[in-house]
């Protein structure tokens, strides 16, 4: 097993354009053996183009990559050994059957005969797919083959995986089969690094890169980056949400309100000295209120005070 | 039996494909003004349910009223008071903004009397005032999502249904969306929106879970969030972690345990009584707990846990 602490991959100023954007600027992180790194961001936020570049398929106009110590650039051959890369649209074969995929792509990838029967079998247990072994994958549904493109991309035990949005579209269930599969494979020193559109799936990554419009907006643990926001974040549960906005959207403190389904989520300066106030406002409205609790941060409150002090009015155009 | 206009009235419905029941007597009543999650895994039902309701799919028997119309008699009627949209197949990429629009005011036979003004509307919601000319496929995710919006609902449609209308747009855009869609509905647009994405569930007033045909949970978000999971939910930090894991999958009074970035979620029967016994069930197996806590489970540790309780992974349709 490799050492815990060595960057797997290293990202340094990585830079590419296309015609009318830049779609990824300057950015810089690394990631470890055994950790679950994730790359997340709105569609158009340069995830796609990074994992690219990584995996060795477009070259950088600046900066430099390596994979297990290997150069993208220069050495795309070495670095391609030891890492698999799944973009969105995993190339399986629908008219052949789970097993069958998988067979093929062992022997794309030189495995060889015994290795891969222990291992595709370990792995087909993992995300719940024992029983559909003989199933044509044009047959899975969308989690499914999602599942069948992970275990066919592992079968040559890579130290490395790039996962491009591999959770869009996958239900909340096969969703969590596919991240207890990231999660064994973190413990057996893989480097995974995956993007994802969901602010909500970055929790579970063990750090994360936020990006927005090809910029690295920060770079922590989940943990750290609530932290980071600075502010208290305020649950409002409603009878009449649209009542409590409308007495509420003009109060002092706020940094920002949204109406949800049965109440309002609000980002104030000083939590423990809004919460009387609100509730005091919409006593005096008698509007029908259960409670205003501090709750935990979202990735997406800090996501949108980053943008919205910073560079949002960019987001607007 | 008076019913509105604006509103979905679901009684008894069933959808049967040969032997199979893909929707098993499902009723739902909604509100006109209401923004109406409807969520479940894959295969559970969802889209049949989707289809008969815009009137595509003959129901097998029960009824269902969309916008004061019978989806198995009067589908033509349903169809032309429903809006559909979905972020990833509505618009037509190598169109101009204005031709889009102007495609959709055919298909949904807007008046001509009309068109010009709904034109003006819809480009007025979509902030694309100017843009007219360009092509659709260049626009930022965020706009060609109000543009979307702006097409399904150029007819004045009483009812709107929405397929994951906000999934891969920038934060910012998705609340600028829901402005929108909250404003329809607080003129009396009833909103029926379909999503895997929690985030956009917590905008929705109430929420239904379809599970093998069945609706098996139904509620505002924080009802579900209070009153649907089996159990309480703990935060454990720990370390080694995956061994924690394993020996947490067989501890007593554990429903379920799952790794979750830098620490666990443990479902348990009660989160009093188990936290002391947690901890010392960990410190048994020599694995140290560094803090533990009862956390407010999130939509999706409700979905979670009533969609496999009584299910192991398995799939009941291809």
């Amino acid at each position: 097993m490799t050492d815990q602490a060595q960057a797997a991959i290293v990202a340094e100023g990585l830079t590419k354009s296309f015609p009318g954007v830049r779609a990824v600027d300057h950015s810089s992180f690394d990631v470890r053996s055994g950790e679950i790194f994730g790359l997340v961001g709105p569609d158009g936020a340069g995830k796609t183009t990074t994992l690219r570049m990584l995996a060795g398929i477009m070259p950088p106009d600046e900066g430099t990559a390596s994979v297990g110590g290997f150069d993208v650039v220069h050495d795309p051959e070495g670095a391609k050994h030891h890492l698999s890369y799944m973009p969105q649209r995993f190339g399986l074969y629908e008219d052949l059957t789970v097993d069958e995929n998988i067979r093929f792509y062992g022997d794309l990838f030189g495995v060889r005969k015994t290795d891969r029967e222990e291992r595709s079998a370990q792995l087909l247990q993992a995300a719940g797919m024992r029983e559909f072994r003989k199933r044509l994958a044009g047959k899975l549904s969308g989690g499914m083959k999602q599942k069948l493109g992970l275990v066919c991309a592992l079968t040559h035990r890579p130290k490395v995986i790039l996962l491009d949005e591999p959770t869009t579209g996958v239900d909340p269930v096969s969703r969590r089969d596919f991240w207890r599969i990231l999660y064994e494979l973190a413990s057996e020193g893989v480097a995974i690094l995956t993007s994802t559109a969901y602010l909500d799936e970055a929790e579970r990554c063990h750090r994360v890169a936020l990006l927005h419009q090809g910029k690295l907006l920060f770079c922590d643990t989940p943990a750290n980056l609530k932290a980071k926001l600075g502010k208290g974040v305020l649950s409002v549960t409603s009878s009449d949400p649209r009542g409590s906005r409308d007495q509420l959207e003009h109060a002092a403190g706020i940094s920002s309100l949204v109406l949800t389904g049965d109440g309002l989520h609000v980002v104030v300066d000083d939590a423990g000295r809004r919460i009387p106030e609100f509730e005091a406002r919409l006593k005096d409205a008698h509007i029908p209120f259960d409670a205003i609790q501090q709750v935990t941060p979202t990735i997406e409150d800090l996501f949108i005070d980053a943008v919205s002090s910073g560079s949002g009015a960019s987001l607007h155009a | 039996m008076p019913e509105d206009n604006n509103s979905v009235v679901i009684e008894n419905l069933v959808k049967q494909f040969g032997d199979f029941v893909a929707v098993d007597h499902i009723s739902l009543d909604i509100r006109k003004g209401e923004v109406f999650g409807f969520l479940g895994p894959n295969g559970a039902g969802k889209s049949t349910t989707i289809r008969m309701l815009c009137g595509l799919l003959t129901p097998t028997s029960g009824r269902a009223r969309v916008a004061g119309y019978d989806v198995g008699r009067e589908p033509e009627s349903v169809r032309q008071n429903i809006g559909y949209m979905s972020q990833k197949f509505s618009l037509y990429n190598d169109l101009k903004v204005i031709e889009n629009i102007r495609l959709f005011a055919g298909l949904y036979s807007v008046p001509s009397n009309q068109l010009q003004a709904r034109i003006e509307w819809a480009l007025e919601m979509a902030n694309l005032k100017g843009q007219e000319n360009l092509i659709t496929g260049t626009l930022p995710g965020g706009w060609k999502q109000r543009l979307a919006l702006g097409c399904a609902v150029l007819h004045k449609p009483p009812v709107i249904f929405l397929d994951e209308p906000t999934s891969g747009v920038d934060p910012i855009s998705r609340r600028q969306f829901w402005d929108l869609i909250q404003h329809m509905a607080e003129e009396g647009v009833t909103v029926f929106v379909t999503t895997h994405y929690m985030e956009e569930a917590e905008y929705c007033n109430r929420l239904a879970l379809i599970f093998r045909g069945k609706i098996v949970a139904l509620g505002t978000p924080s009802e579900l969030k209070r009153d649907s999971m089996k159990g309480e939910l703990l935060l454990i930090e720990c370390e080694p972690l995956g061994n924690a894991v394993e020996v947490l999958q067989s501890a007593p009074d554990v429903i379920d345990a799952a790794v979750f970035g830098n620490a666990l979620h443990l479902v348990v029967r009660d989160a009093a009584a188990a936290i002391p016994q947690v901890k010392k069930y960990l410190s048994d197996h020599s694995i140290t707990v560094g803090h533990i806590e009862k956390i407010r489970p999130s939509l999706e540790d409700v979905f979670v846990s009533l969609t496999t309780e009584r299910d192991s992974g398995k799939e009941r349709k291809a």
